[in-house]
């Protein structure tokens, strides 16, 4: 035995680097509980406020008139997700968390958040796409705090100089001939982000939804002109190959760039655009026929994940209903460069600032990735979606086997 | 282990036989005591162990066996499903392409780290002017942090902006996608890999060549060996104990390599740069809706691999040292 054991041992501790890798370990939720102390918890997706920001000093505030201290984190917007999955499972779930409207479904299968009715919060007023995202069975379960969509953000300049008119562009035709004329004067025609995680599928599904495509039946015939689109853009040089590794950041960065005619992205960039040193625009995504395509909304909603001690719903709910209160709305749509949920606020946005005025427009024709009844069907279909992106503008597949082998993958999925 | 067997028995039969009764019986006690106190010097270890290798082992195993949805993650409540995770996973048309990338990963970028640490060490085993510096610049891709490593990586092979394709053009090389094309992303990230993994290999070779006594290589010279003889005959049999730990360890570092493929390609274009590290979690984490399920069983997985060839290690060591 003994003989036999040793090795063993030895073995099992050389590998057992890997264990920490491996496991998914539940140790990372800790540390921030929102147990027996006075302080309430709060998780946001903006890891790039800090403490002296207008966010940070906002929350600060909406916990003071409650009268407790909010203690804030801001984390990655993937790992929020996993990470409230990890603290339900811990019981040290946050008092008020935001997440990206597409988790608030997957949160709710989970059994973590509580509906906004019976936390008595008013969500009547609220646009109906945008809280589409967090409706299930017809309760919401968390406010949006804004909403943001993606257009094209055109480069005047390089346009003027290739000759095109932006106020032509009416379809995938017309869209693609300007293209070609941009490359022909020796300029980039579009960029936009085709990365393997939910980024690319955000930003594939207007194309997808503007050619008729419907997330539960990904090759029809609709899916397929979508994703040869893209692939022909490709093909043609009219977008770069780093399509595939671009995030919308790193997209943005190209189009920053000053060498591209169009970038695809999405409200939270106009305040980039301002400082890029050229002239820029914005129009709404095309569909394949014309008009404008459905965009996915984004954004975040407010969430109130369930506790234990039921008693501290009180005053979750009043931080809740400062974080959404109109005033605070506008103040925080704006540090943010989100469209307000609200069409009062969005008013007062647009008066503001008449740049907002397609995106006001956008996000009223947008739609929720999880609206129509898909709910955690969508990031199972997602995730498909953006592998068949991948394969086929890589070259490993056409559109539609990529696309057959998607919906062959998800639909085996349930 | 001598301690223990210098009052054993056998060793020598007549004193024993003389030996009163009581005072086996009292030597006994006294062995049981000191077995007690080398435990209480494990303990430490032991609960160590027990809480970060044997508790987290535990765990994936359990995740793995078990059918996870969100909810009953949350509640703890997930069903025993036997193997079926593990049938999920064996059959799922990524298995293939992830075990092929894992060995060709980590086979190509051992061999070549191997390579390229030996021929750097036996280079600066010889002292020169600088060689402690160069040696010391030669560290540098150990010491930068993965993500920060990996991202230059990244940009520098962009296929529109990157250096890499703007040497090759200046060359007269037509530029290469090199991330986002299925022919090339493996390559890659290879390339990325054996850069990080040099140092490693040249740092433990460098100290095995120290060790090397000098008048054996005085004696060869005498004998007439020239300097490849000198290597073949003396440097690298002498190497093998050093050459052994860097191999395994080595081959242990890179199969669980994940940050690097993940920043660089995310396993992608397709599945044509995923290992069962990215693979596992991109199931556990990639998605809104994770499966914890499957991600864990190829988690295990990698840890059965990784500790066969822990074993045969063993195995291999015990041998030679027989």
């Amino acid at each position: 035995m003994r003989h036999l054991y040793r090795p063993f041992v030895a073995a099992v501790l050389a590998t057992g680097a890997l264990t920490s890798a491996a496991a998914c370990s539940s140790s990372d939720g800790g540390g921030s509980g929102g147990s027996a102390s006075g302080a309430y918890t709060f998780w946001d997706p903006y890891p790039q406020f800090d403490a002296s920001s207008d966010w940070a000093k906002r929350v600060a505030n909406c916990g003071a008139s409650a009268g407790v201290t909010v203690k804030r984190t801001g984390m990655d917007t993937t790992d929020l997700g996993n990470k409230a999955l990890l603290a339900a499972q811990q019981g040290n779930a946050p008092d008020v968390m935001l997440v990206d409207n597409p988790v608030v479904s997957t949160l709710v299968q989970a059994g973590i958040l509580n509906k906004a009715r019976d936390l008595g919060l008013d969500t009547s007023t609220i646009q109906p796409n945008i809280i589409g995202a967090g409706t299930l069975d017809g309760a919401a379960y968390g406010v949006p705090i804004g909403a943001n969509t993606l257009a094209l953000y055109y480069n005047g300049k390089v346009l003027k100089a290739a000759g095109v008119d932006p106020a032509g562009i009416k379809d995938w035709a017309t869209l693609t001939s300007a293209l070609q004329k941009v490359k022909a004067a020796g300029k980039k025609g579009i960029t936009f982000s085709a990365i393997g995680t939910e980024e690319g599928s955000f930003q594939f599904l207007p194309w997808f939804w503007g050619a008729g495509g419907d997330l539960t039946k990904m090759n029809d015939p609709g899916g397929v002109a979508a994703l040869s689109l893209w692939k022909d853009w490709l093909a043609q040089g009219l977008a770069p190959k780093d399509v595939l590794q671009n995030t919308q950041t790193t997209s943005w960065q190209e189009f920053a760039t000053g060498k591209y005619a169009f970038g695809e992205n999405g409200t939270w960039q106009l305040a980039n655009a301002a400082k890029a040193g050229f002239p820029y625009g914005v129009i709404n995504i095309p569909g394949q026929h014309g008009g404008s395509a459905p965009v996915p909304t984004g954004g975040e909603f407010v969430t109130v994940p369930v506790q234990r001690k039921t008693g501290r719903y009180a005053v979750s709910t009043k931080i809740v209903n400062c974080l959404i209160s109109p005033t605070s709305l506008l103040a925080t749509d704006t540090t943010l460069s989100y469209i307000a949920p609200l069409a009062a606020v969005q008013k007062e946005q647009v008066q503001r600032d008449a740049t907002l005025k397609p995106w006001v427009s956008a996000v009223a024709a947008a739609r929720g990735r999880t609206s129509n009844g898909l709910g955690t069907k969508y990031p199972v279909i997602s995730q498909q979606l953006w592998t068949a992106v991948q394969s086929a503008l890589s070259g490993g597949k056409s559109p539609q086997g990529a696309l057959d082998m998607a919906q062959q993958a998800a639909a085996s999925h349930s | 282990m001598t301690l223990a067997r210098t009052d054993h028995p056998q060793r020598s039969p007549a004193a024993f036989r003389a030996a009163p009764r009581s005072g086996t019986r009292h030597r006994r006690a006294r062995h049981r005591k000191s077995r007690l106190t080398a435990w209480a010097f494990a303990l430490p270890l032991v609960i160590y162990l027990a809480a970060f290798y044997v508790y987290p082992l535990y765990r994936n195993l359990d995740l793995s066996l078990r059918r996870y949805t969100v909810r009953s993650f949350v509640e703890g409540d997930a069903p025993f499903a036997g193997w079926a995770n593990f049938d999920q996973v064996l059959h799922d048309p990524t298995f293939g392409p992830a075990i092929r990338n894992t060995l060709v990963f980590t086979l190509v970028s051992i061999a070549v780290q191997y390579g390229a640490g030996l021929a750097l060490a036996v280079f600066f085993n010889r002292r020169f002017h600088l060689s402690g510096l160069l040696r010391a610049l030669f560290l540098v891709p150990w010491l930068l942090p993965l993500i920060v490593s990996s991202s230059t990586w990244a940009w520098m092979l962009n296929s529109e902006s990157g250096v890499v394709n703007h040497a090759l053009h200046l060359v007269g090389v037509s530029p290469v996608d090199w991330l986002g094309s299925p022919h090339w992303a493996l390559t890659s990230v290879i390339i990325a890999n054996i850069w990080i993994g040099i140092p490693f290999n040249l740092v433990i070779l460098y100290s095995g060549l120290q060790n090397i006594p000098a008048d054996l290589y005085e004696a060869a010279a005498l004998d007439g060996a020239g300097a490849w003889q000198q290597f073949r005959r003396l440097t690298f049999p002498l190497l093998r104990p050093v050459t052994m730990v860097v191999l395994l360890l080595g081959f242990v570092y890179t199969l669980k390599v994940f940050d690097l493929i993940w920043i660089m390609t995310k396993g992608g274009p397709g599945d044509s740069s995923s290992t069962l590290a990215t693979w596992s979690y991109r199931l556990g984490f990639g998605s809104l809706l994770p499966q914890f399920g499957p991600g864990a069983a190829v988690g295990n997985v990698l840890i059965v691999i990784a500790l066969a060839f822990g074993l045969l290690y063993t195995h291999v060591q015990r041998r030679q040292e027989a």
